[in-house]
């Protein structure tokens, strides 16, 4: 199960803040709503078909880039296991 | 109706000090070349694509010609072959007016077939065959003489044809950048030219009848030129004094920079003098130094890669994305550096050819070849890119369509777009049987 630290901060407008490094980051709207259904809980099956439903794009693509997003989020020390 | 979809992407703040050169300016997409759409181009001959802009190349020698003009009243420029020598190219720059510079025997028969009239092809470079010097001796070519066994060869050649060669020399200088170009010619310094200048003048088959250097390529400093035509002004006189030979021509050579990025420069293309700036420094050397005024000598430039760079332009697609093992974005593209020679040393700005939101990403971008050197920028803000996307690089005119490799991929179409904005194939993608053209099977491996 992927799950956000439990302290990192986000603003609607897609301002990232992670309090136990520092760091801070923008994101794109598509980035910054995963991260906001990321820390309601909802689980990555569920986060999917709702950008499936919403966004013009093809299962196989939204994978690809669910798969590159996690790894941006591993990189930038915003998710724990 | 759904949300247009763009990939997820976070950009790490970097807080700190701006620097005094300030922010990256604004992407924006590059959709269309002189009129002609980048996604028709590359519909109707493949990507990746070269693309000239014959209005730019007419428009940058138009205005290197006036810039010397009207500085000095004799001026002549010669293409420079090597630069890019495509021939549809190379008659745009003869229908302007410009002489041919060669450098080799194929480029001398190129001119030739490009109808250059032979006593307006310039010689250059150290490799000159016996064959090639004799159609040029025949032709009465400008030869541009490189090294001592060149010129006695010259002379055993006038001989056997009984004939005089228009000849000037080739002199290397120190004019203030290091290191010095001095593998191309005779040195000033050391007396040299001056030794190679009274062999000519005592040779009765060569007439010297012109002084060239060369000082160096891609040069940022325009006083470098004015200590380069101070030296062969000197030269010349000496000659006219001490020999009673006059020079009727100085060939200043090319080495003006295009608009690129350099690697490592830190103040990008603001630091580049323009050619208005090499004419003054220029001619106004010539001006000053006193020649009569009925014996001003020709000045000839060799101006190549200021001349066609920014008409240039490589448009190719997007293969793939990855990410790299330290989370940096990777872009596999379909062009690398089998077709951008020069992204060895420029940062090539890079455009995407359609609308992007304004996120963007540093990328690193690399070219399609299964080679590991095959990275065309280390570092570039690109927007979300996807499989399929065009992307237009800029300023690729010089030396590319020249150096090109053919390399695991085939070497791609070029594309001239005229003045009225219509796109004429200037030379066809190679194909397998073009590459095989010139191999021959032994019958005993033929089975």
């Amino acid at each position: 199960m992927i799950k956000l630290k439990n302290n990192i901060a986000t603003s609607e407008n897609g301002f990232i803040f992670n309090p136990s490094t520092g760091d801070s980051f923008t994101s794109n709207p598509i980035a910054a709503e995963i991260i906001s259904h990321l820390k309601s809980g909802i689980s990555t099956t569920e986060i999917k078909t709702i950008l499936l439903k919403k966004y013009d794009v093809e299962v196989k693509q939204l994978e690809r880039d669910w798969e590159d997003y996690m790894l941006q989020l591993k990189e930038a020390n915003l998710l724990t296991f | 109706m759904k949300i247009k979809y763009e990939r997820p992407v976070i950009k790490k703040m970097n807080a700190g000090i701006m620097d005094k050169f300030g922010m990256p300016s604004q992407y924006d997409p590059v959709k269309e070349i002189d009129g002609v759409e980048v996604k028709q181009l590359i519909h109707q001959y493949g990507s990746p694509l070269f693309v000239l802009s014959e209005k730019q190349i007419r428009r940058n020698y138009q205005s290197a010609v006036r810039s010397f003009s009207t500085r000095y009243p004799k001026v002549q420029f010669a293409w420079s072959y090597k630069t890019n020598y495509i021939n549809a190219v190379c008659k745009i720059f003869h229908q302007e007016g410009s002489w041919a510079e060669v450098v080799s025997g194929f480029e001398y028969l190129k001119a030739l077939n490009n109808g250059v009239p032979g006593h307006q092809i310039i010689f250059n470079g150290p490799d000159k065959k016996a064959e090639d010097l004799r159609l040029a001796i025949t032709n009465q070519s400008l030869i541009h003489i490189d090294h001592f066994n060149e010129l006695d060869l010259i002379i055993v050649i006038c001989e056997e044809l009984n004939q005089k060669a228009k000849i000037a020399i080739r002199v290397n200088m120190d004019t203030g950048i290091y290191p010095i170009w001095d593998r191309f010619g005779f040195n000033y310094e050391n007396g040299q030219a001056w030794t190679a200048i009274n062999k000519v003048v005592k040779a009765s088959n060569l007439e010297l009848i012109g002084l060239h250097c060369h000082i160096g390529t891609f040069m940022l400093s325009c006083s470098a030129y004015e200590i380069a035509t101070q030296k062969l002004c000197k030269l010349a006189m000496r000659c006219k004094t001490e020999l009673q030979n006059t020079i009727h021509y100085l060939d200043l050579g090319g080495g003006f920079p295009s608009k690129n990025n350099l690697k490592g420069a830190l103040t990008g293309t603001d630091s580049i003098p323009t050619i208005e700036e090499f004419a003054e420094t220029i001619t106004s050397t010539l001006l000053s130094f006193g020649f009569d005024t009925n014996e001003m000598p020709l000045l000839i430039l060799e101006s190549g890669r200021a001349l066609i760079d920014d008409a240039g332009y490589l448009i190719g697609s997007v293969i793939a994305n990855k990410r790299l093992s330290d989370g940096r974005r990777a872009t596999i593209v379909d062009f690398g550096i089998n077709l951008l020679f020069t992204s060895n040393w420029y940062d090539h700005q890079i455009s995407a050819a359609q609308e992007y939101s304004q996120y963007t990403e540093e990328t690193v971008l690399f070219g399609p070849l299964c080679m590991n050197i095959d990275v065309v920028r280390y570092s570039i803000n690109l927007p979300l890119l996807e499989t399929g996307d065009q992307l237009v690089v800029h300023k690729v005119g010089a030396y590319n369509m020249t150096q090109w490799m053919q390399f695991i991929n085939m070497r791609p179409a070029v594309v001239l777009i005229d003045t009225k904005s219509s796109p004429h194939l200037i030379r066809k993608p190679e194909t397998l049987d073009y590459l095989e053209l010139m191999e021959e099977l032994p019958t005993y491996l033929n089975t």
